[in-house]
This record gives C-alpha cells, structure tokens and sequence, in this order.
C-alpha cells in the first residue's frame, strides 16, 4: 500500500459519511432556492470518467426523484457552463438554442428561465449549480451573480469533500484487508474520549517506534 | 475564404538600437501627433465607424452570414491533428456554438465599418484546450490584427506563462488584446496580465459607455448585461456576462484606432481612462 493509499484509507476512517456531505450539498440549494425564490435549485456533478453530468441535489420541483439521473456532460445550458467555467443566466430559454428541451422534458419539469454557475475547485470545474425559475420580482443584476458565484463556491468546497470521502472509500475497497484494519483503528480513535484516546495513543506510538527502528531485536 | 493581409507599415522601432536613444536619434522617434490639451471623447473617437481596422474574433467562430455580423473578410480554425500537431486551416464551418458570432456582432454593431476577421480555437460543444488558445492567439498576433477580441481564458496555470509572453510580444507589435475577465473570483488568463486590455460587466444600457476601474486587475467594464446578440442559425438572443462586455471595448478601441491609427496600445489605454465614462473626458 502507498503513502497516498494509506492517507486515503485513514481518511475514510475519520472523514464524515458521504450522507453528511450530501446533506451539505443538499442544504446549500435549498438555500439557494429560497433566496432566488426559485421553483427548483439543483447540483450537477461532472463524473470525469464517464463524461457524464450526475444530479448530485435536488430542492424543489424533481427533488423526490432526480438525484443520481445521468446526461451527457455536454447537454444543454449546464453542459455549456461546465466546459466554458462561466456563469450564465438566461431567461428566456424557450428562445435559447443552449437550452436542451428533450433533456428537460424527461425530467418531468420544463423550466423558462436558469441560472447556472460553474462549481470550481483549484483548476478544475466539478459541476454545476442551477437555480430554475427564480422569482420574476428578482430582475437580473450583477449582484444576482455576484450572490450566486458565492454559493457556488460553498457548493464547490462541499462537492470537493464528496469526492474525496468517495475515493478514500474507494481505495479503501480496492485495497482489501490492510487498508480497512488502518480505517478502522483511524475511525474507532477518532469516535473516543479524551481518557480512553490517550492509552491507544501511547501504543500506536510505541508501535511507531518498532516499525521506524532502524535497530530491531 | 482568403487569409488576413499583411498589417499596412507603421513606425516599429526596428531601426533603433534596442536598449539606449542616441543622441542623433531623438528626432527620429517625433511622434507627430499633438494630443488636445484635453482628451475628450469627441476627439478619440467622434465620427469613427472603424473604419479599415483589423479586428480578430478570437472564440468558436463566427457565422458569416449573420444579418448582425456582415461579411467577414477571413475565418480560419485551429485544429489538433491526431499526432498532436496543430495547424491552421481556411474555415469552413463558421461557428459551431454561437458564442463568437455574438461577439462579432456586437463589434459589428458599434463599428460598421471594421475589417472582421475570425479565429476559430473553440470546437463543437465548446470544447476548445489550452494548447489549440495558445497557437491561435500565436498566429493572431502574427497577421498583425489591429485588435483581438478574446472572451475566453483559461484557468490552467500551466499556459499562463507562454500566454504572458504572446500578451507582451502583441503589446510590443502593435495588437491590442482585449480580454474578458472571469466572471467569478477565480484566477485565470490572460486577462490578468498588465499588457491586455481587461473587461468586466457593468449594467447600462449604452453600448458606448464604459468605465475605468482604480482598482485592477479588472481595468474597463463595458456593457455586459442583457444584451441582445447575433447568435447561430440567424438567432438573436439576449445573454448577459463578460464575454459579451469585452466586445463592447474591443470596438470602443477599434474607432478609436480608426481615427489615431498611430497610437501604440499604451497610448491607446491612455485614451480609454481619459474618455472613461467616470473620467473627465466622456462626455465632450
């Protein structure tokens, strides 16, 4: 097992669960949605390897039934964020030759008007934000972007954690019993008490001095 | 359709020694041109329509025949081939996205008479690499454009380095090179770069106003809000961000230059802040 590995097996030992990170996710459109008074805000994330668009979460119209719903990752408005890493909103899509009016129907819900913002994390853009059908009291402005960028950055830091905790646990499937045996020591230490932590600690640190001796008997 | 001439002959310097003025040179560099005691708008760019600059669309493409863009007097794309190498080729297909025929729409529309000319570095589904941006930017500052419209960056650092040296060497040549600034607060290129001219969005309807910004690195904002632009299939939409404000100055420059073809793109900046809209100038 490699440095990297064990680093990911340990972190899949403390990390939080993938269900908090999406309770993250899912909070932050939530969010998103009351402050836009939208009808619908949603989490696209890009799964590189399969060059796909994932519904990662979903508040408002499609929330009971879209999360884990696949496109290609070049469809539509979000397809076009995603590649060109820039915001865009558009409101009236009807007219938007960008929008993918096939892709919408089949998700039961066709909206009129879209905010999109790119999710980005160092140099690479992770998904998408979308918030559908904001309120028609709210005229688009600079501000609305600004606002809306600041969300995507939560969602983006949010997004980035999700993906960790899933290839930590990836690695953690891969690499078979060792790695599981140190993500289980890593998560039992992390779930004890001040008291308990300290003996555990005191042997992992002896255990740490046999394996980096560079004497042994 | 026919490649871009050569750039007509202006003063580059190459007959001085590179790094010192003789004394017997100083009459060589007269510039020649008095600038008014006060730069106003009037006189940077009153009357121009642009007319004879050489104007690059650096993005997707530009469709031809759009009733919003006019003729176009040169298009080529820039293409990977299948061992990686690069080459440009006469363009056949215009614009595959939309997004560069707004943007030549807009320059069409505030500078009539403007020589367009397109430089395709983005593919079908917007998909366009680094490397492909570079050779385009590279081969565009080699025709000699006038001015390069660029409402695109990128967010790899690894291509900001060459970017930074094509910027510099576009700015020492003659060509000025408007870019658009991310629309977010992320790092990306070459907008940030000194040698370019920067755009952001500001929210009025006037295609001419345009502001200059004391706090860089975004330097201009121009109009970039709600704008209807040419799009593909005969299309207008109304869209609305940076790469749609960045056009707006690339043909505040091009009637500039059109009137002062002599400015070099410091002077050119010089102009911009004295005839900015929240700067002396604007409205004389």
């Amino acid at each position: 097992m490699n440095d990297q590995n064990l680093q990911a097996a340990v972190s899949a030992g403390v990390m939080s669960a993938e269900s908090e990170h999406r309770a993250l996710l899912q909070s932050i459109v939530e969010v998103a949605r009351a402050i836009f008074s939208a009808r619908a805000a949603s989490i696209f994330l890009h799964d590189e390897e399969a060059d796909e668009l994932v519904f990662e979460a979903v508040a408002g119209e499609g929330s009971d039934s879209l999360v884990g719903t696949r496109f290609p990752s070049s469809t539509g408005v979000a397809g076009w964020v995603l590649v060109t890493r820039q915001p865009l909103i558009i409101d009236d899509l009807e007219q938007d030759p960008r929008h993918a009016r096939e892709t919408a129907e089949s998700t039961g819900y066709v909206p009129k008007a879209m905010m999109t913002v790119p999710l980005l994390h160092d140099e690479r853009a992770l998904g998408v934000l979308n918030v559908l059908d904001r309120s028609k009291e709210i005229e688009f402005s600079l501000g609305q972007m600004e606002l809306l960028g600041l969300f995507a950055n939560q969602a983006a830091i949010a997004l980035d954690l999700l993906q960790r905790a899933r290839h930590a646990r990836a690695v953690l499937t891969q690499s078979g019993g060792d790695a599981g045996v140190i993500a289980r020591i890593a998560s039992a230490l992390e779930g004890l008490d001040e008291e308990q932590r300290e003996p555990v600690l005191r042997l992992l640190g002896a255990l740490d001095d046999v394996l980096r001796a560079d004497v042994s008997f | 359709m026919a490649q871009p001439e050569q750039q007509p002959e202006r003063y580059t310097g190459e007959t001085l020694p590179a790094w010192s003025l003789p004394a017997a040179a100083s009459a060589e560099i007269g510039i020649g041109v008095e600038w008014p005691e006060r730069v106003t708008r009037d006189w940077a760019l009153g009357g121009s329509t642009g007319a004879g600059v050489r104007v690059c669309i650096l993005d997707s493409g530009v469709q031809p025949d759009h009733p919003l863009v006019g003729a176009l007097e040169g298009a080529v794309a820039l293409r990977k081939t299948e061992d990686g190498e690069i080459v440009v080729e006469d363009d056949t297909e215009g614009d595959l996205c939309g997004h560069g025929t707004a943007c030549a729409g807009i320059v069409r529309s505030i500078a009539p008479d403007c020589r367009l000319f397109s430089v395709r570095v983005l593919g079908a589904g917007f998909k366009g690499s680094g490397s492909v941006l570079l050779e385009g930017l590279r081969w565009a500052i080699g025709q000699g454009f006038d001015v390069v419209n660029m409402s695109l960056s990128t967010t790899k650092k690894h291509f900001s380095g060459l970017l930074h040296e094509l910027a510099d060497s576009a700015y020492f040549r003659r060509t000025v090179l408007v870019a658009s600034a991310h629309n977010m607060p992320v790092e990306s290129y070459p907008w940030r770069f000194s040698s370019v001219i920067s755009v952001g969005s500001h929210e009025e309807a006037d295609p001419l106003t345009f502001f200059y910004n004391p706090s860089p690195p975004v330097e201009f904002f121009g109009r970039g809000v709600n704008v209807e632009v040419a799009w593909i299939g005969g299309a207008r939409i109304r869209s609305s961000g940076n790469s749609f404000a960045t056009p707006h100055m690339s043909a505040i420059c091009t009637l500039i230059l059109a009137k002062h073809p002599e400015l070099t793109p410091f002077q050119l900046k010089s102009v911009l802040y004295l005839t900015a809209s929240n700067v002396g100038g604007a409205n004389e």
